[in-house]
């Protein structure tokens, strides 16, 4: 199927008495016969079902096609980049639609916003923008093609059924499948998707059972799905050398000698502009393989101006921090009560400092874009979770018209953020039309990890009081971090609603700003993946201090299940925050991990730890060990999570919550980007580790099942394991882990 | 240089300079691009084919010394019944995120349940910690794995934890 070509006869629509407001949805019949279902869902409408501020361009739209041979079809609009997309969202429409999952087949749609609304993988938002309208999407469907039923055999709709993609008159014994109806209802009116009968829960039977990855068998079989597997006749292969310094420009570079080499099309340099999601300068070398192009940057040699961000230095900067830390805040987050005076009347008043570094995405697939960019127009083939912004980017650079440029989407061989930027994608364009072919621009991975766009490094000098009952009644952050004429970097943030603040009587958060000439970007759960570290484990110091369990502790702290409102101001778009939802997966994480109820042998200990975050409710526990010569293991960790009503995918949500414990403790223990004279350092998974299987401990999931929408998971599972394995290793050695990563620090027993 | 190389079974002849990795042979001139490139320096494992039913990290193989060892790959690996195995226990478990890392991970444990039909937990940790798994699905590779072998797939790692 292919909706950008489908003409409809007859088509009907619910008509949207305000169109600012409501939803439409579109019928008709689609070439080859069958029948079409377009839903139109504004910006402001989805904001209203998900519960979020409404954003710019987030309009959802969705096609199904039910072919009449009874296969179902629908869109997979969004970028797949291993959180599941394509597999669930389809899932929402063909159990309200009630059809066999084996009868649905997914297509990746193109980059297409004015058909499809916005199409980007990020924030955990798929599962709380679409479980409402997808649902009702397909149950509209549902209800023309009985009505199409109804009316071929002249009876009440009331004594119709459906099940497994058809229908049945059961007083008849009468049955029509969807396919031989399709071309009949795609004539009928659209119900009103407020109005349509969605199921009682409890008669799923696509929904809350496991799902396998829809293009599993193509990844097992080795079947080319990703960015890097793209092949174009006529396509050379590209490779892009950029500055090593952030900000830096080529001076000059042997051009000559690279283009005398065997194989190798073109070498030139590259201008570029400033901004880096976008074209920087470098230079470009074209192979026919790009193997070739690769070994021949061996030979490259290229003066660089450096600039002026080649004073940028990892340790200068925390240096700076710790100066910036002596004076006052320069940004005020949050206040409450006078913590001054909180703080002076505190029986116990507990002091300490937290860091953590940049780190990088590293997604396996290394950064890679082809593009063909000829007669005015571009097309590009990208393993990108934010097509449009590249579409953008790419027609800005080349001087085209947005429509002028076609993004196809691939599978990407993992995201966590990094690819919502399209640097390669510019990169790719440019070279193309430079060479006048199709080019397939790969990085290589220090290309990977040297162009990265960074979680931020941050400080937190922390001060804290307790009364005589080790209740905590002042808490400050001064909060050094990056950015510019008081706006933080990308990522780099710090919100008013930040745990505990509005949970202690008198509170402070407040920001200082170092100026930083290096990209940063988000990372999975960004901003909360660093923040949960640093304020969950200082909790965990808070707790000891007061003689608590830390468990009882946290619990203490929240206090009695009530919710939150957003408070006023400019994070007024965070949602609420529900105690009881945080009490509970505590309790759950607690009583699971047998907290408190377990000896644990001698150098091993649990830590915990809780986080709100996109949404989700998140509580868990890690056991971890460490050895006398300060090795740490991971043991076990434990996860209680509360994503709402509803797991939709079993399998992938456990899959994702897994990962993303995993992913917090590989990035915990021995990641760090180091920046020495405005370059990173590191280069390879060497001196940037990643988790291994021998080191991947069992991860017990558990979901505490609540009568809330259910949200995403992509990221906030992420967060609390973090601190939960930092307070562990405290529990084990009596050591607080104040500084990222963990490896860098001596745990040996002395 | 002319090369011919036994490729999935078949006779592949490929024109390319000596020290051109395997990896880049597979993918680039004979378009298999199962195999997957992700570090270029033996560290990550993606890459991972066999030789003569032996893992190696096709990225760091100069196709002059390939020789006349039997390559298979991604492609080629479903066609024996343990490598078909292998591929159908990674369905069932689903152990696929972004799937990227995969095809390296199936090649690295159809060759040690070749060598090892009943592998232990300290033999799949060896066999392995070779392959990086970014979107971090060890659990399911393990549970995977020792479905492929017959065996219980149940962590019982950690249970005295």
């Amino acid at each position: 199927m292919k909706p950008a070509n489908t003409a409809r006869s007859h088509p009907t629509t619910t008509r949207p008495a305000d169109p600012s407001r409501r939803a439409f949805l579109t019928a008709g019949a689609a070439i080859g016969g069958g029948l079409l279902l377009e839903l139109t869902l504004p910006a402001s409408a989805v904001a209203a079902v998900a519960g979020l501020t409404p954003t710019p361009g987030a309009e959802l739209n969705a096609y199904i096609r039910i072919a009449p041979d009874g296969l179902v079809t629908i869109v997979s609009k969004n970028p797949e980049i291993g959180q599941g997309i394509k597999t669930m969202l389809p899932m929402l429409i063909a159990e309200e639609l009630d059809v066999d999952w084996k009868d649905v087949r997914t297509m990746q749609a193109d980059n297409d916003p004015a058909r499809y609304g916005r199409q980007f993988a990020g924030g955990s938002r798929a599962t709380p923008l679409h479980w409402d309208p997808l649902r009702r999407v397909g149950a509209a469907g549902r209800q023309m093609l009985v009505s199409a039923a109804a009316d071929t055999w002249g009876v009440p709709l009331a004594e119709c059924r459906t099940a497994a993609g058809s229908v049945r008159h059961e007083a008849s014994g009468r049955v029509l499948g969807y396919g031989a109806l399709a071309a009949k209802a795609a004539t009928l009116p659209v119900p009103d998707l407020k109005s349509v009968v969605l199921k009682d829960p409890r008669d799923f039977r696509i929904i809350g059972r496991s799902q396998r990855g829809v293009d599993s068998p193509l990844v097992v079989a080795g079947e080319p799905l990703f960015g890097i597997d793209v092949q174009v006749p006529g396509m050379r292969h590209a490779v892009f050398v950029k500055s090593p310094v952030f900000g830096g420009s080529v001076a000059t570079a042997n051009l000559d000698a690279i283009k005398a080499l065997p194989g190798i099309s073109h070498a030139f340099v590259v201008s570029g502009g400033e901004l880096f999601d976008g074209l920087t300068s470098g230079v470009a070398i074209v192979a026919d393989s790009w193997w070739t192009a690769h070994k021949a940057r061996a030979k490259l040699e290229v003066r660089w101006n450096d600039g002026p961000t080649a004073a940028q230095d990892s340790k200068e900067f925390a240096r700076q921090a710790a100066v910036l830390a002596q004076q006052a805040p320069a940004l005020t987050i949050y206040t409450e009560g006078d913590v001054q005076a909180g703080l002076a009347s505190a029986a116990r008043v507990v002091e300490a400092s937290y860091s953590y570094p940049f780190i990088a995405h590293a997604t396996l697939e290394p950064q890679n874009c082809t593009a063909s960019v000829r007669d005015g127009k571009a097309e590009l083939w990208a393993p990108t979770q934010n097509p449009d912004s590249g579409a953008k980017i790419v027609a800005k650079l080349l001087g085209l018209a947005e429509p002028d440029v076609t993004v196809h989407l691939t599978r990407c061989g993992g995201g966590f953020g990094r690819r919502l930027m399209n640097d390669y994608m510019a990169e790719a364009a440019w070279i193309s039309k430079q060479v006048g072919s199709p080019v397939k621009l790969l990085w290589d991975r220090a290309d990977d990890l040297r162009h990265d766009f960074y979680r931020p490094a941050g400080f937190h000098f922390f001060k804290a009081g307790l009364d005589r009952a080790g209740k905590l009644v002042a808490f400050r952050d001064h909060f050094v971090s990056f950015g510019k004429n008081g706006k933080f970097a990308s990522s780099a943030g710090l919100g008013a609603t930040e745990f505990p603040a509005r949970f202690v009587p008198h509170l402070e958060l407040g920001a200082s700003l170092m100026p930083l000439d290096a990209p940063t970007g988000p990372l999975r759960a960004p901003g909360s993946n660093a923040l949960a570290f640093a304020f969950q484990s200082f909790i965990d110091e808070l707790a000891h201090a007061a003689g608590r369990d830390p468990v009882q502790f946290r619990l203490d702290l929240l206090g009695a299940p009530r919710r939150l409102a957003n408070p006023p101001g400019p994070a007024g778009a965070t949602p609420d925050f529900d105690t009881g939802r945080m009490r509970a997966v505590l309790e759950a994480v607690a009583e699971r991990s047998g907290w408190g109820k377990r000896p644990l042998p001698k150098g091993s200990g649990l830590g915990v730890a809780f986080y709100f975050s996109h949404l989700g409710y998140f509580a868990e526990v890690v056991q971890a060990s460490v050895d006398a010569r300060g090795k740490v293991r991971v043991d076990k960790v434990w996860v209680a999570g509360d994503v709402g009503s509803q797991i939709i995918n079993p399998t992938g949500a456990e899959n994702q919550v897994q990962g993303a414990a995993l992913d917090g403790i590989s990035a915990a223990l021995a990641q760090v980007i180091t920046i020495d004279r405005g370059r990173v350092t590191q280069r390879n998974f060497d001196d940037y580790p990643l988790m291994r299987i021998d080191a991947a401990p069992p991860v017990d999931v558990h979901f505490v099942l609540t009568d809330n929408p259910p949200t995403g998971l992509g990221e906030p599972a992420l967060p609390p394991v973090v601190p939960a394995l930092c307070n562990a290793i405290h529990a084990a050695t009596g050591q607080r882990i104040r500084h990222l990563p963990i490896a860098s620090l001596d745990l040996r027993s002395s | 240089m002319k090369y011919t190389l036994r490729v999935n079974g078949a006779d592949r002849s490929v024109d390319v300079d000596a020290d051109t990795p395997l990896l880049w042979v597979l993918r680039d001139a004979l378009q298999l691009k199962g195999t997957k490139f992700g570090c270029g320096a033996s560290l990550c494992g993606a890459c991972t084919v066999h030789l003569d039913g032996a893992p190696v990290r096709s990225c760091v193989l100069p196709v002059s010394r390939v020789g006349s060892a039997a390559v298979t790959t991604i492609e080629g690996i479903g066609t024996s019944s343990l490598g078909k195995r292998v591929q159908d226990a990674w369905l069932d478990v689903d152990v696929v995120q972004c799937g990227y890392c995969q095809a390296g991970q199936i090649m690295a444990a159809t060759a040690l349940l070749a060598a090892t039909p009943k592998p232990t937990d300290a033999d799949i940790d060896r066999a392995m910690s070779g392959n990086l798994c970014r979107c971090a699905t060890y659990n399911r590779i393990r549970a995977a794995i020792k479905q492929a072998a017959g065996m219980p797939t149940t962590d019982t790692r950690g249970s005295s934890a």
